[in-house]
Order: structure tokens, then C-alpha cells, then sequence
């Protein structure tokens, strides 16, 4: 795990060339190889899969060069759905059309979700024994601890954007205090940072 | 129970097609959903789950499937994983039609600008409502803090980080 780490640490610094967009696959991933090559993904991760996912896509599976990954990524991280979800959906499309896009999303979500459920199960059987209830408490503590750190992650290359404090102050007031709802906070403030980003044209 | 199931189906195809940012970003409107507007949950019960779903391997937001589990079963589970990842795909497989159109267009990079803040303040309110809701006693600000900052500074595997809450939760509550 810890080498794995280390190789997409080290991938992410190459610079990315044209030259490296040549296809470099061996062969096309039928579906039942996409289903279990995402299936071994999924399993892989803890509380997302992203960090893995490039060393096992790019460098283990060989079904994307890494200036293709990064490409995708981009395209994912704009749309809406979970990024590694929608890559996987991507990629199935790629190589096998729908029937590999079906299968790399259920190779994705198949066992984590039996396995959760699974998990499930055991805790409502126990949930009423103290030491199982301030263990559940001990591990929402540290899921919330994680996101934070997930947030502050993000915020950290562009924590010097003029959309930076109208955006987190913005949200935070209509999710937790207005609770309004989603889709209209998404508008109001895709707006104003559009209005923002116009003016600074502008001026 | 077929109500159930179109409620559930509406809830998540909403959500599925609002998740700019991935899972943890919606989670706010989800936990809104769940407890306040349809009662599925119970807010405490929300965090116990997302927190069982975050120490469980795979993507995130397994929590989705379990909410589906939870509250119609097996059918439940079915109709909701459709209905969260349907959506969000086949928007997907379109936008990647037209993508290589779009790539070089500029409000591409706009877009990207302007939402990512946006994400960002969603995540927090995920991980603010998350802590508030399993934040039962003092003590446990403590341990928030301490896998906030563990997480951000050192290259610990977030899967230690859940055992470390989990010990503490056994062994100080």
C-alpha cells in the first residue's frame, strides 16, 4: 500500500506530454474484467478510492495512459456524481459500451455495498450495548475529523481565490442555518461567483 | 411500500443529478431528507450510519445503499443505487460525447473556478453537521480535532484514523 502511494505520488509530478497519449493498452478489458478490476478497486479503498485509483487504472491495468487519466479526472470532477463513479461509467463506455459501462459501476459498488450492509446488520444486533453505542460515537468522531481534513485538502491550492470567502461563508449560511434547499443554493451562488468573475474581466 | 420506493427514488434521482462535487457534498441535503423532511432516520442514527459506511472499503458514500437498506430493504437498496448512480452516469456518457467540443471552451475553465469553492463549503457543512450530530459528549470535539489534523498533516491512512475514534470511543466514553 504504502509503495502504491508513493508511485502516484511520484506520476503526478511527470509532466504530461502529448507523446504519453499514444495508446499504450495491451488489449480491450472485456466487461467481465472491467467488472472485476473495479470490483478490486472498490475493495481496495477506505472512505474513497481516488488515491488508488490512478496506480491501478494507469499503471497496474494499463487501460489509460496518466495524461488520459488526468484529462478524465477533469471531466468527472466537473460533473455531477461521485468522481471515481462516473470514471468508472467512462471507462466501461470506452471499451465496451453500455454493457461495460453497467458493468464496471456494479464491479465499482457490488461488494462494498454487501459488505456495509453486512456491516449494518451486525451493529443493529448490538447497538444497544454501551460499549458498541461509544464505539459507533468514537468512529462518527473521526468521519467527521476526516472530512474536515478532506475540506481543508481542497481548500489548501486555492485558498487564495477571491471566491474563496463569499463561497464558504455563502454556503455554510444557506446549507446549515437557512437550510435551503440544494439546487437553489447551487444557482445563488454559482451566480454570484459568474457576477464576480465578470466584473474582475471587467475591470 | 411502492410509495415508499417512488419517495426514495425521487429523493436520490434529485440528489444524484445536484452532486457537483461528488457524495460529500450532497450529504447535507441528504441528511436533510432523512431526518427532517421524510423521517427515516433520526439524526443520530444518520451519523452512526454514515460513520459504519466511511470504516466500511469501497467508494464513498456507501451510506446511499444502507439508507436504501434501511428503509424499504432489499428493494430499497435497488431502487436507490438506480436511482443516486442512473442519473449522474447517463449525464456522464453524454457530457464525454461532447466533451472534446468543450474541453477548449473557456466556460469550461470558468466552471471550474467558480464551483470548486462552492464544493469545498459543502464538504464542510458535511463534516460540521457529521461532528454536530456525533458530538454527544465533550470529550469526543477531541477526538474531531485530532483526526482533523492527523488527516491534514500526516500521511496516515484514513482507515487507522476511524480505528484510532473507534478505540477511543471504547475506551474513554
Amino acid at each position: 500500500m504504502g509503495a502504491a502511494m508513493l508511485n502516484t505520488d511520484r506520476l503526478k509530478k511527470t509532466p504530461q506530454t502529448s507523446q504519453t497519449m499514444q495508446k499504450e493498452m495491451s488489449h480491450n478489458p472485456t466487461s467481465t474484467q472491467l467488472f472485476s478490476g473495479f470490483m478490486k478497486l472498490g475493495l481496495m479503498g477506505f472512505g474513497g478510492v481516488l488515491p488508488l485509483a490512478q496506480h491501478m487504472l494507469v499503471e497496474k491495468q494499463k487501460w489509460l495512459t496518466a495524461a488520459e487519466f488526468t484529462d478524465l479526472l477533469g471531466i468527472c470532477q466537473i460533473l455531477p456524481g461521485g468522481n471515481i463513479i462516473n470514471m468508472a461509467v467512462a471507462i466501461g463506455m470506452r471499451f465496451q459500451g453500455i454493457q461495460g459501462a453497467i458493468s464496471a459501476l456494479l464491479g465499482l459498488i457490488t461488494a462494498p455495498t454487501l459488505i456495509v450492509i453486512a456491516m449494518y446488520q451486525l451493529y443493529a444486533q448490538f447497538q444497544n450495548i454501551p460499549i458498541i453505542q461509544n464505539m459507533i460515537a468514537g468512529l462518527a468522531a473521526a468521519a467527521a475529523g476526516l472530512l474536515f481534513a478532506t475540506a481543508f485538502k481542497m481548500l489548501k491550492p486555492i485558498v487564495k481565490s477571491i471566491f474563496i470567502l463569499p463561497s464558504l461563508v455563502l454556503t455554510l449560511v444557506f446549507m446549515l442555518w437557512l437550510k435551503l434547499p440544494l439546487a437553489l443554493t447551487l444557482i445563488i451562488l454559482l451566480s454570484i461567483n459568474l457576477a464576480i468573475l465578470t466584473i474582475k474581466k471587467g475591470t | 411500500m411502492i410509495l415508499t420506493l417512488w419517495l426514495l427514488a425521487l429523493v436520490f434521482a434529485q440528489l444524484s443529478i445536484l452532486a457537483f462535487g461528488g457524495g460529500n457534498a450532497i450529504l447535507p441535503a441528504l441528511q436533510h431528507q432523512a431526518v427532517t423532511v421524510q423521517h427515516w432516520v433520526t439524526a443520530d442514527q444518520f451519523s452512526a450510519m454514515f460513520a459504519l459506511a466511511q470504516a466500511a472499503p469501497g467508494p464513498n458514500m456507501m451510506i446511499i445503499p444502507l439508507l436504501g437498506w434501511h428503509v424499504a430493504g432489499p428493494m430499497g437498496l435497488v431502487v436507490t443505487c438506480i436511482a443516486k448512480f442512473g442519473p449522474s452516469s447517463v449525464i456522464t456518457l453524454y457530457a464525454l460525447k461532447f466533451w472534446d467540443r468543450f474541453k477548449a471552451h473557456p466556460f469550461k475553465s470558468k466552471l471550474e473556478l467558480t464551483l470548486k469553492p462552492i464544493t469545498i463549503g459543502l464538504v464542510l457543512s458535511s463534516a460540521w453537521l457529521i461532528a454536530a450530530a456525533s458530538i454527544q459528549q465533550n470529550v469526543l470535539i477531541a477526538v474531531v480535532i485530532l483526526t482533523a489534523l492527523l488527516g491534514l498533516f500526516k500521511q496516515i491512512h484514513p482507515f487507522y484514523l476511524m480505528v484510532l475514534g473507534a478505540v477511543f470511543g471504547m475506551c474513554f466514553l
